[in-house]
Order: structure tokens, then C-alpha cells, then sequence
């Protein structure tokens, strides 16, 4: 027992040390509600500066995580799903006590820029500082200029939904230290402007990289193999391969069949589904035509992938994918063709399609279970739709289905499993 | 005949390409460009004229109700004021002119209805479910369902959906539902309201009875302006008056 009265010792420690960063937090909250640089502060009311920034933040795609379903535009509220918690976006509009209102341009730039907020705490990585610490300083200030501009709205945030040991922020320097290396985009004088817009879209602004790339045990960017594809961890879509070379997700795609998906939602080669039809819904299709032309530039110089070996299965998937034949031709062959060439304009083609070979079969299980529309773009206001085949097949039949239109054709991709099916049947929406 | 021999592949030739052109256009599906061609993705469980799915209890017809009143299903999915997973991520992108459009075309169209399965009762639940949907329980204060959804229960231009032809399981389900607030309207949010005072015995005795009814020869709903709602409304824009 004598010992256990000693601990009044670390107790005082422990009441003092959070007595320190209460006093110290306080400090710099005075400091930072100091008034705006004035030459910034001009530019931030210049509505050419606005107007940019409008187009820069629909480039970013700030709306779709930054708003809730049935919200307030930018206003917040989104739980992003994480595989350690839920992390809710926070409300960006210029509100004074729940959104950005007493923000200055420099605690938007090191938010943006370095993922340190600004109370000085370490942003989570869910804010994709990892890519928009690309964004030039120029750009940052047009976007904040524009978020400035939007009516405010009182919102407050959910909290945060992470647990024990991720609630601790200061466990972020670890991750920072080996996934994080800020710095703003630098222009490679050996490519085109077009190729370097692109390179600045994709992996900055865009931010393609935090789904479309594998991500390690903690959650951070493989940064060895930028765009090779990687799996969307808990919300269970696979972000393809965006290269259009050999063995690449893209590969046979050409420069138009990527400006077409991004700004109508389709091309002759596949459609934007999942997540993606989210991105070209709200972001990819308000593009200008010169900036769709750059990211196809940057996309298609990506280099070749090394050939996949494929794994040898113990199952022997003929007779799974004999049967998944046969209902492809009482389901499916009507709109995609009993070669898997699709109806141009209308139905994807399924021989060759990214979404149909990628390497976890997360994509064409999910479709075939929840079916749905294209996204509805300027380019395709009225667009044709898939049924939802969850009501209609067993766990077994998705499995052969999805089995046979990836081993059919010039498709050499491994089999789909019952398991797998029941898994996504579950996996919730959002 | 040296001469001959090469002179007609050259001319065959763009004759032959104009061939298999056409025979491979031939052998491409043609894909109507109508409205019901393109919503495969909502025929598939309302059927092609939104009569429901043959056979189960759980979609709901969709024919010949008010387009506004399924306009609104659509917007309210969409923001999740309606939760139902396949529905939500259906509509996700949809544009307000397409879902209007989609919501027309279900409006207008005219098919006979089937009946569906109904639980075997007492009769004592199904008088109870018919003394609900014509003179309601002032005790419970649950006005009667004819009040808004019209004398014949086939609904009231231009948001108030029919009653008549819906399955047991919906109906029971949708009321569950605004129970447990998975669906919901625009506040004030009448519907739930009333589903919250009724009894979960009730439940059962109106879907019963509403799923058992004969539908009336004319099932077209309603005009508007011929009800006074007897609760506040949102979706009928303060039209009501009452508690």
C-alpha cells in the first residue's frame, strides 16, 4: 500500500504538464487570431482569386468528403471510414466557432501544406495533406479565398471516432516521419507544361494517389509504386492500376478514353463506378478540356507494370465459372455482349476492363451485387443503368458470374469465392 | 485473266469491309434509347411498369402514384432521410430532372394490381385495422388513414401516396421504420408521428386489413387541395391544422 500513496508524485507531474499545454494552446490561439497580411488579405477579396479558387476547390473535390449526405455543402459532417475509426470531416465554411471564419491564410496553408492544425496538433492523414502538400502557395490561397466567399454555415462537427491507441495525436509524428514528405509540387523542365499541369492535378490537387496506390500496414502510401493501384480499406472498392501501358489497369486506353471517363462518366473502354462516379459526379466533369487533355498526357507516360504472376489455385474454378457462364448468358450477355464487348456509349465492354481484371474482384462482385446508374455528368444527363442482382442471385451464383467474366475473353483473372461475395453483400454503402 | 484476278480484290475490297461493318453492327445488341431501357437498375425489383415484384412482399408498387410524392422518395433517399441501402446508393448521383423524370414515368403508368400474401389473422386484428384506417383511435390520437390518403386510399395529388395494392411487408415494414427513424420526412414529420402512437399490435392490424382491401375500380389519386390534413405536415407544406 506504501507505494501506491507515491503515486500523488506522477499525478501532480501529469496535472502540471496538461496545466503547461492548456497555457501554451491558449498562447497560440491568441497569436494566431492576429489580423491577415494585408497583401493576402487583398487578394483573398479579388474575385478573379474566387473564381479560381472555386475551380481549384471542385479540382480537389473538397465537397464530397467535406459534406455530409443531405448536408450543407462544405459544411462538414462525413465520416470518413478508416480501418482505425471513423474520422469526420470538418466543417469549412467561414463559420467563426464550428467552421473557418477566425482562420488566416497561413493556418489554411500549414494545414494544407504540412497536416498541422491550428491549435497546433497533428492532423489525421484521412486530410490528404500527403498529396496537398503539393499544392502550390499560389493555388492554396485562390481555394481559401473561396472558401472564404461561401455563406457560413453553423455546423459542429461530429467527434472523432477513433479509439485508443489512435486517438493520440502525437503518435501521428511516427507515421509522419516515415509516410510524409512535404513539399510543393516542382515542375520537371524535361516534360511538357501539359505533362506537368497533369502531374500537378494527379498527384497533388487530385489526389488520386490516396486511393488509387497500396497503402502499408499503417495506412500510410507505398510511395515506391505511385498509381499502381490499391484497395479502398473499409469502404472495400479497388482503385485500379492507372497505367495505360503493359500489364497496366489502363492499358489499351487512350488519351480520349480517359478525357471521356472523367468528364462524362463513361468511355469505350469502362465507366466510372463506386467512389469514382462520386469523383466525376462532383469533381472530374466540371473540368476545363485542357486539364482532362494534361492528366491523360501525365497518365498515359506512366511506365509499363512488371507482368503478375499468377498465383496457382488450389480451386479449380472450371466448373464454378461453367455455371457462371451460363447465367452471363441468361443476365448479362443482352447488354454486354456475349463476347463481353459492351454496347459503345451504353453498356461497358467486360473483356478487358480494368474494374473487371483488377486483383481482389472487389469491383465486379459489388457491381453485379448492387448494380446502379453511371453518373449523371452534362456530358450523359439520362444515364443508362445496371440491376441490382443482390435481390435476384445466391452467394454461389455472384461467385460464378463474377468467376466467369474474369477468366472469359482475353480476361486472366483469379476466381471469386463465395466467402468474398457474402463479405461485400454486407459491406455497407458509404 | 491476270488482269481480272487483281483487279477485283481491289474493288471488293471496301465492298467486303462495308459488309462485315454491317454484320457486326447487326450482331451488337441494339439498346432501345427509351426511359424504361434505361432504368433496368429500378424495373429489376418495381418491375417494368412498377407494379411491384411478382410473388415477394418487400417492393412496392410504384404505378400510378403522385410523381411528386415519388420524386420526393427519391430526393429523401439521397439525403438519408430514407434508409435503405440498394436504394441509396441507386439514386446517389441522380440529378433532380432525371429523378423527376423516372418518377413521371412510374406516375403514369396503369396496371392492374395483384394481391400479395397476407398473414392469416383473427378477425378481430383486421377490424381493428379497418377501424384504424377509417375512423383512426382518438385515444391514441391516430386520425384515420383516409384522412390524407384519401376516401378510397388511393392517395391525394400531388405528395400523398396511395394505400390500396401494397404489400403486407412493406406497409408493416415502413411503418417500423418510422418508428425506428430509418425513414423519415420533411419536419413537421407527420407519418412519424402517428407510427410512433400506435401500438406495435396496430401495426400489424393496418397493414393487414390495408393489404386484404379490394382496390377500387378508378385508383387514380386524389386532386389537390381535397384533404385537411388533420396533423402538421412538411411534405404538405403546413396544410395540416390539428395535434
Amino acid at each position: 500500500m506504501r507505494h501506491l500513496r507515491l503515486l500523488w508524485i506522477p499525478a501532480v507531474i501529469v496535472v502540471m504538464a496538461l496545466a503547461a499545454r492548456w497555457w501554451w494552446m491558449h498562447r497560440q490561439q491568441a497569436m494566431s487570431a492576429a489580423t491577415e497580411d494585408p497583401a493576402i488579405a487583398s487578394m483573398l477579396k479579388d474575385p478573379g482569386v474566387i473564381a479560381k479558387g472555386r475551380y481549384l476547390a471542385i479540382a480537389g473535390d473538397c465537397v464530397s468528403c467535406h459534406t455530409a449526405q443531405g448536408g450543407q455543402p462544405y459544411a462538414g459532417g462525413r465520416l470518413l471510414p478508416t480501418p482505425f475509426g471513423n474520422i469526420p470531416a470538418p466543417n469549412i465554411t467561414p463559420d467563426a466557432e464550428t467552421g473557418l471564419g477566425d482562420w488566416r491564410f497561413e493556418d489554411f496553408w500549414r494545414a494544407l501544406h504540412t497536416g498541422i492544425g491550428r491549435h497546433d496538433e497533428l492532423l489525421y492523414p484521412a486530410f490528404s495533406y500527403t498529396s496537398f502538400t503539393k499544392v502550390s502557395r499560389e493555388d492554396a490561397i485562390a481555394i481559401f479565398a473561396y472558401l472564404q466567399s461561401l455563406p457560413p454555415v453553423h455546423h459542429l462537427g461530429r467527434p472523432l471516432g477513433l479509439s485508443f491507441p489512435y486517438n493520440i495525436r502525437s503518435a501521428l509524428t511516427a507515421w509522419r516521419a516515415v509516410y510524409f514528405k512535404p513539399g510543393v509540387y516542382q515542375t520537371d523542365p524535361k516534360q511538357s507544361a501539359s505533362w506537368n499541369r497533369g502531374a500537378y492535378l494527379v498527384l497533388g490537387l487530385g489526389h488520386c494517389n490516396e486511393c488509387h496506390a497500396a497503402r502499408g500496414t499503417w495506412g500510410g502510401i507505398v510511395t515506391q509504386a505511385p498509381l499502381s493501384g490499391g484497395e479502398i480499406p473499409t469502404q472495400e472498392w479497388y482503385a485500379p492500376d492507372l497505367s495505360t501501358q503493359a500489364n497496366g489497369g489502363l492499358q489499351g486506353w487512350s488519351a480520349q478514353d480517359i478525357v471521356d471517363v472523367l468528364k462524362t462518366g463513361q468511355s469505350s473502354k469502362g465507366v466510372a463506378l463506386g467512389p469514382m462516379a462520386d469523383v466525376v459526379a462532383s469533381s472530374t466533369q466540371y473540368l476545363r478540356d485542357d486539364d482532362l487533355q494534361a492528366i491523360a498526357d501525365y497518365l498515359k507516360s506512366l511506365p509499363a507494370r512488371p507482368q503478375l504472376v499468377a498465383q496457382p489455385s488450389a480451386l479449380n474454378s472450371k466448373s464454378v465459372a461453367d455455371h457462371g457462364g451460363d447465367i452471363y448468358a441468361q443476365r448479362c450477355a443482352d447488354c454486354h455482349g456475349k463476347d463481353g464487348e459492351g454496347v459503345p456509349g451504353v453498356y461497358p465492354p467486360l473483356d478487358g476492363n480494368a474494374t473487371v481484371v483488377e486483383p481482389t474482384g472487389i469491383n465486379a462482385t459489388r457491381a453485379v451485387l448492387l448494380g446502379g446508374f453511371a453518373p449523371v455528368t452534362a456530358g450523359n444527363p439520362r444515364p443508362y443503368s445496371m440491376p441490382p442482382y443482390a435481390q435476384q442471385l445466391s452467394d454461389a451464383d455472384v461467385a460464378a458470374v463474377v468467376t466467369y467474366i474474369r477468366q472469359a475473353w482475353s480476361n486472366h483473372a483469379a476466381p471469386v469465392l463465395e466467402r468474398d461475395v457474402i463479405k461485400y453483400r454486407h459491406t455497407p454503402i458509404d | 485473266m491476270l488482269v481480272q484476278r487483281s483487279l477485283a480484290p481491289r474493288w471488293m475490297l471496301p465492298l467486303a469491309l462495308a459488309l462485315c461493318g454491317g454484320l457486326a453492327h447487326a450482331d451488337q445488341p441494339s439498346v432501345p434509347d427509351t426511359l424504361q431501357q434505361r432504368i433496368a437498375a429500378c424495373t429489376s425489383c418495381h418491375g417494368v411498369h412498377g407494379e411491384g415484384s411478382p410473388g415477394s412482399g418487400f417492393f412496392p408498387r410504384l404505378a400510378g402514384k403522385p410523381a411528386g410524392y415519388l420524386a420526393l422518395q427519391l430526393q429523401n433517399f439521397q439525403r438519408g432521410l430514407r434508409k435503405y441501402a440498394p436504394m441509396e446508393y441507386t439514386v446517389r448521383q441522380l440529378s433532380p430532372a432525371y429523378m423527376h423524370e423516372i418518377a413521371e414515368y412510374f406516375a403514369a403508368q396503369q396496371v392492374p394490381y395483384e394481391r400479395k400474401p397476407v398473414p392469416d389473422l383473427a378477425a378481430s386484428v383486421l377490424q381493428r385495422g379497418e377501424q384504424l384506417v377509417t375512423s383512426g383511435d382518438p385515444e391514441l390520437k391516430v386520425p384515420p388513414c383516409q384522412a390524407c390518403h384519401g376516401k378510397a386510399l388511393t392517395g391525394t395529388e400531388p405528395s400523398v401516396p396511395g394505400l390500396v395494392g401494397l404489400p403486407y411487408d412493406y406497409i408493416s415494414s415502413q411503418l417500423g421504420s418510422w418508428r425506428t427513424g430509418t425513414r423519415a420526412s420533411a419536419a413537421p414529420d407527420c407519418m412519424a408521428e402517428i407510427a410512433n402512437r400506435l401500438a406495435p399490435a396496430d401495426i400489424t392490424a393496418v397493414a393487414a386489413w390495408l393489404a386484404s382491401h379490394d382496390v377500387p375500380p378508378d385508383t387514380h389519386p386524389q386532386p389537390a387541395g381535397s384533404i385537411t390534413p388533420p396533423l402538421h405536415c412538411g411534405v404538405l407544406e403546413g396544410q395540416g391544422g390539428g395535434t
